[in-house]
């Protein structure tokens, strides 16, 4: 318990116009550590998330990165903070009119500068290593949905991130890319020590890869339980634990 | 109804001292209608002392969504009024279905409690416009920095999408640019002509059409084309990444979508507006060249010298300098409903409508203004 939170969220309200989507949200997540934030669908997970990388301004609270306040920083802190992650999204968001190896090496032209000669070889590493080589020139029209998603995976991890946010990986994947796609993210804390926050309601990637999670109460409007999620099966609220015995009590 | 009107009615009433009983009948089919649960609740007014509404079903035939549309409906009114509802009497999947359809708690469609009066009908709109405008101001100073950085060199973005935009809003827009342009010159020469033919002035029919096309309709009519051709490609380009959370990819990446997708398109529009608009008028005047030698028997060198001798330089060049603003119109109206568009599928397609409609109308309100201002300014 004594390592500092790398991620810290304190007291988080986050809403879309009128409706309040979440309230009081507050975790910290560990470094090296892959972190869950489930519960059922339309509960704010996604919306969580947006709020931690930058997307959606919280009503009230902040997300704090090694302690300083993403959204009390200036405009030009923000942007050097957002080096500091990469995001999967849930259908990869890869840009259709760019090939494999351009949408990795984007960021590492634009954020990184790079030349592009080593852009491109950093590109092709980084899709070797989510299994793509030899896709480099494909168009994101041209593959697989499992395929997107380790593309956008090898876009994500471009830059080296120290924390990588995931965005549903599992949605639209049949049971083996799912598999795979998990593999894949405990290679990369274990080998890379990335710290990992993973937006889902996979039953089996939660317990297989989660350290820790949270969860998120769709009626309650707030968080109702934290902690390991195998503990998480013998918590008190009995919404948590159905969530995790897929109702079965 | 459907044929429910010329069959025997599926159910009859049997009312008993506290219990209503609807007795259904014969087969229950969705092609022949489901029934209306008026004559139940009027029989229910008609037996005051009735606390619970109960079924029978001996004589009952096939069965289908109809009957449970019914009983659903029926249960909920009554339920409403205070009584119960025993359905034990219904086949078992009837009443299974009634009660996974009513274990759901209705949960209101729209946000609760919304003011309907006509003040708040009005007033939402009102405040949603006022709205739009402001934020549409913010994306237009947004744009205009983005396109400084741009000129200094310090926007990033990819080079070759800049030429794509040049391609797109310039040489692939060509032929739809020529047409229009060449049929607007002749319909303007032909118009004309009808009424110049009655003072003996035919020949003033070059004057019109070269006049009009290079000052007016040539940099209008391409800005209409463009808002319907690079307009509504734009919305619909960005509208699709928007959706496919592409631009918030750009977002996390550091990368500011503006600078990276708006401004090179901007730029590229308006650059390759008034060369569009030099083509257009070109097209114009052959248009109208070809109607006075074809039609109106006018000499070809006497209708380009007569044209010659109206076209002052000025002419042209107002309808260039306007070609640029409505490029820039066109370009940032499709861009920013693009940018701005919802999460769906059908929200693209609402923001493609929307940019060619606003890019047009801006377009034509921008050419009223500059035609006041070029009159005061006697140019």
């Amino acid at each position: 318990m004594g390592e500092p939170a790398q991620i810290e969220v304190r007291d988080l309200t986050m809403g879309y116009g009128d409706r309040v989507v979440q309230k009081d949200v507050a975790f910290a997540v560990r470094p090296g550590e892959i972190f869950v934030i489930m519960g059922d669908s339309g509960c704010g997970k996604s919306t969580l998330m947006r709020h931690m990388v930058g997307l959606n301004a919280p009503r009230s609270g902040d997300v704090y990165y090694d302690g300083e306040g993403y959204w009390a920083a200036e405009e030009e802190r923000r942007e050097d903070l957002k080096r500091r992650f990469g995001v999967l999204y849930q259908y990869a968001a890869l840009f259709s009119s760019m090939t494999l190896a351009e949408n990795v090496s984007l960021p590492l032209l634009e954020q990184a500068g790079l030349p592009p000669a080593e852009a491109l070889a950093v590109a092709r590493l980084k899709l070797a290593l989510v299994g793509l080589a030899g896709f480099e020139g494909h168009y994101p029209s041209e593959i697989s949905g499992g395929m997107k998603k380790r593309a956008g995976l090898a876009r994500a991890m471009a830059l080296d991130p120290e924390i990588l946010y995931f965005d549903e990986p599992s949605a639209g994947l049949d049971p083996l890319s799912s598999r795979r796609l998990d593999d894949l993210i405990l290679e990369l804390r274990d080998s890379l020590g990335t710290t990992i926050v993973l937006v889902t309601h996979e039953l089996p990637s939660i317990f297989e890869l989660g350290d820790n999670a949270v969860f998120l109460d769709a009626e309650k409007k707030t968080m109702t339980a934290s902690g390991r999620p195998a503990e998480l099966k013998e918590c008190p609220d009995p919404k948590v634990r159905a969530f995790l015995t897929r109702g079965r009590l | 109804m459907t044929g429910s009107d010329s069959r025997p009615s599926p159910y009859v009433l049997e009312p008993e001292p506290d219990v209503l009983l609807v007795h259904l009948r014969g087969p229950w089919a969705l092609a022949s209608g489901v029934p209306p649960t008026g004559p139940v609740m009027a029989g229910l007014e008609a037996a005051p002392s009735a606390r619970r509404l109960a079924f029978r079903a001996d004589g009952l035939g096939d069965w289908d969504s109809s009957l449970v549309a019914f009983v659903h409906a029926l249960a909920g009114e009554a339920e409403a009024r205070g009584l119960q509802v025993d359905t034990s009497a219904l086949p078992e999947g009837a009443r299974k279905l009634v009660e996974l359809a009513r274990a759901v708690p209705k949960r209101p469609l729209g946000p609760s409690g919304e003011d309907d009066s006509l003040l708040a009908r009005v007033g939402r709109p009102a405040l949603a416009a006022w709205a739009t405008a402001g934020d549409a101001l913010a994306f237009l100073g947004e744009t205009v920095l983005a396109l400084l950085a741009l000129l200094r060199g310090r926007a990033r973005f990819r080079r070759v999408d800049l030429l794509h935009a040049f391609e797109a809003t310039g040489a692939a827009a060509l032929g739809i640019v020529a047409l229009i342009n060449f049929l607007i010159g002749a319909v303007l020469a032909f118009v004309g002509a009808v009424q110049l033919v009655q003072f003996g002035a035919t020949i003033y029919v070059a004057d019109l059409v070269a006049i009009g096309v290079a000052r007016e309709l040539g940099a209008l009519m391409t800005g209409i084309v463009m808002s319907g051709r690079t307009g509504a490609s734009f919305a619909a380009v960005l509208g699709t990444m928007t959706v496919n959370e592409e631009v918030d990819a750009l977002r996390t990446m550091g990368l500011k979508p503006v600078e990276f997708l708006v401004a090179p398109r901007v730029l590229a529009t308006a650059l390759m507006m008034p060369a569009l608009v030099a083509y257009a008028d070109v097209m114009g005047l052959l248009g109208g060249a070809f109607v006075a030698v074809s039609v109106l028997d006018l000499g070809t060198v006497e209708y380009l010298r007569q044209t010659q001798n109206a076209l002052a330089l000025r002419h042209v060049l107002i309808g260039l300098g306007k070609s640029l603003v409505f490029g820039g119109i066109v370009a940032t109206t499709g861009c920013y409903y693009g940018i701005r568009c919802g999460r769906s599928a059908a929200a693209v397609g609402e923001a493609t409508t929307k940019a060619v409609v606003m890019g047009i109308l801006l377009v034509v309100v921008a050419d009223a203004v500059f035609t006041v201002l070029f009159h005061v300014l006697h140019l």
